[in-house]
């Protein structure tokens, strides 16, 4: 990315009831996810029923902030306009270690460098008024010194 | 015919203020109510109807609800009529199951009343959780699809752009088409920019402005009046929805047009290999490349050693988009989907001027929205 992402204005998520939980916890750096106490899956995006078995019975729990990259794309020209500034900067959909996929902004690697099924962890980033759950490349060390929570 | 029946009823206790409650997660409570009623279970139910939804979803409607509710319907729409949307619902339902495009239609209205007027006119997953990461539009969503494509079967750059440069080879009989006049070779398509690596800018449809109808009839129709023209008639349909947002594709290298597609030939009784035109969405050419995997025309992967196979011309074996596509004819938003309809009836009919397929019999026209969420295929037949 071409400019510290804190200072883009750029679209913010506008949270729900239903996700009001998840984008608290990122301004306070901690990922986490739903789990359905039904049938035992982890649920992205937020949702007022497990979208497996219709449960309501979710619990937010802390989850690993870890995953690889599902497929990736290096922006050259945003759809928004706002993003301009930024680009080149790299999207990519992350297959979360608890199941889920999530879009992210891939940072602190060359566009060159991502590749599909590359481990990476998650980076927590303000931008504008938002901490946005952006993920990096997961160091071998940094993943030793991880304490579990 | 035997009567459609209404097997479950649910709703949900009126009140006046639901405090920040969404659309999609009351559409949930009141889904459920009335499938649980219903006693089938939820994967079941393989067809859904829901409203507009002002404010929060302005298009895709239908796979926002279904993905929210993980279901996969075969047959979805927004009917919006009002206060008469309830009841024209079920007669919809009812003709969808017996036109044999659904066993179990879920119509499902609900609405919130929030005290704050929403700051956004646009309130639903995909905005909440994607855009905010710079991913607006459609050219990511693909740019991931081709991705993974490269990734998993070693294909390239150039079997990409080979497509674009096919279809634009077509183009050059369709004087109508955006693209006529100005063939562009393979080389010409790599060298034009990436806007979404590795997607560039010649892989993806040129936005024009246009319009595009059809008028369907009644065999009974057809058989009594003088037409112009020589029908072309519907042989076989199927419909499938399994997503709104790409981050959310249960697949990247298949989509749902693969049983939508195996649907509507198994109606027909008709093999993809004995197709006189194949008329396939190609918003993109990697879209135009899983469908040609998703017909089974060749193995998942082998798109472009296929196509180096084939004579994708009016004149040969397997003619392809001979408009253009939308690759070459333009993507006039919605009726560039129509396009491909059109396309079909003119050769079907033999009135497809300098590019007509010699005793054109059959085509499949496949439709795609979204980002390879929202599925239709057809076949034709010469009438």
């Amino acid at each position: 990315m071409q400019v510290d992402p804190g200072t883009l204005t750029v679209p913010a998520p506008v949270p729900t009831s239903e996700s009001a939980p998840f984008w608290r916890s990122c301004a306070e750096e901690r990922f986490i996810l739903q789990h359905c106490d039904s049938c035992g899956r982890w649920i992205f995006y937020p949702r007022a029923l497990c979208p497996f078995c219709w449960s309501s019975e979710l619990t937010w729990l802390d989850a690993s902030g870890t995953g690889v990259v599902r497929s990736f794309s290096v922006i050259h020209k945003p759809g928004h306009p706002a993003w301009t500034a930024a680009a080149p900067y790299t999207v990519a959909v992350i297959t979360l270690t608890e199941g889920p996929t999530m879009l992210t902004t891939l940072i602190d690697i060359a566009p060159d460098a991502v590749s599909i099924g590359m481990p990476v962890e998650i980076a927590f980033t303000p931008v504008g008024e938002f901490t946005l759950p952006f993920f990096r490349p997961q160091s071998a060390q940094k993943s030793k010194q991880e304490v579990p929570r | 015919m035997p009567p459609a029946a209404l097997i479950g009823v649910g709703e949900l206790t009126p009140v006046r203020n639901t405090e920040g409650a969404t659309t999609l997660g009351l559409i949930a409570e009141t889904a459920r109510a009335a499938v649980e009623d219903s006693g089938l279970a939820k994967d079941e139910i393989d067809g859904l109807l829901v409203g507009p939804q002002v404010g929060e979803t302005p298009q895709h409607v239908p796979a926002t609800v279904a993905e929210y509710l993980g279901l996969t319907p075969r047959m979805s729409n927004v009917v919006d009529l009002g206060g008469a949307t309830g009841p024209g619902m079920i007669w919809r339902a009812a003709a969808a199951i017996h036109a044999g495009m659904a066993t179990a239609v879920l119509c499902v209205l609900a609405n919130h009343r929030n005290p704050v007027v929403p700051r956004s006119p646009s309130r639903n997953p995909i905005r909440e959780f994607d855009v905010p990461f710079g991913a607006s539009g459609a050219n990511t969503a693909y740019a991931l699809l081709k991705q993974r494509h490269m990734a998993d079967y070693g294909t390239s750059d150039e079997d990409f752009a080979m497509l674009a440069a096919l279809e634009r080879a077509n183009a050059q009989l369709n004087p109508e088409a955006i693209f006529y006049g100005k063939p562009a070779t393979t080389n010409d398509i790599l060298a034009s920019p990436l806007v979404a690596s590795p997607l560039h800018l010649l892989e993806i449809v040129m936005p024009v402005a246009g319009g595009s109808a059809v008028v369907v009839a009644s065999a009974e129709t057809a058989e009594r009046m003088t037409l112009k023209h020589d029908p072309a008639l519907l042989l076989g349909a199927g419909e499938m929805v399994t997503h709104r947002a790409m981050s959310q594709a249960p697949s990247y290298t298949s989509g749902p047009l693969k049983p939508a597609m195996q649907q509507a030939l198994e109606q027909a009784g008709v093999r993809p290999d004995s197709l006189d035109l194949l008329s396939l969405y190609d918003c993109y050419t990697v879209m135009l490349a899983i469908t040609i995997e998703d017909a089974g025309l060749c193995a998942p992967g082998e798109f472009a050693n296929w196509v180096r196979d084939h004579d994708l011309t009016h004149t040969g074996d397997f003619p392809l988009n001979t408009h253009g596509g939308q690759l070459g004819a333009g993507q006039a938003d919605l009726a560039g989907g129509m396009g491909h309809v059109v396309e079909a009836v003119r050769q079907l009919r033999g009135s497809a001027d300098g590019r007509q397929i010699p005793d054109a019999t059959t085509a499949l026209v496949t439709g795609n929205g979204a980002t390879m969420s929202e599925a239709v295929a057809l076949v034709l037949g010469a009438g």
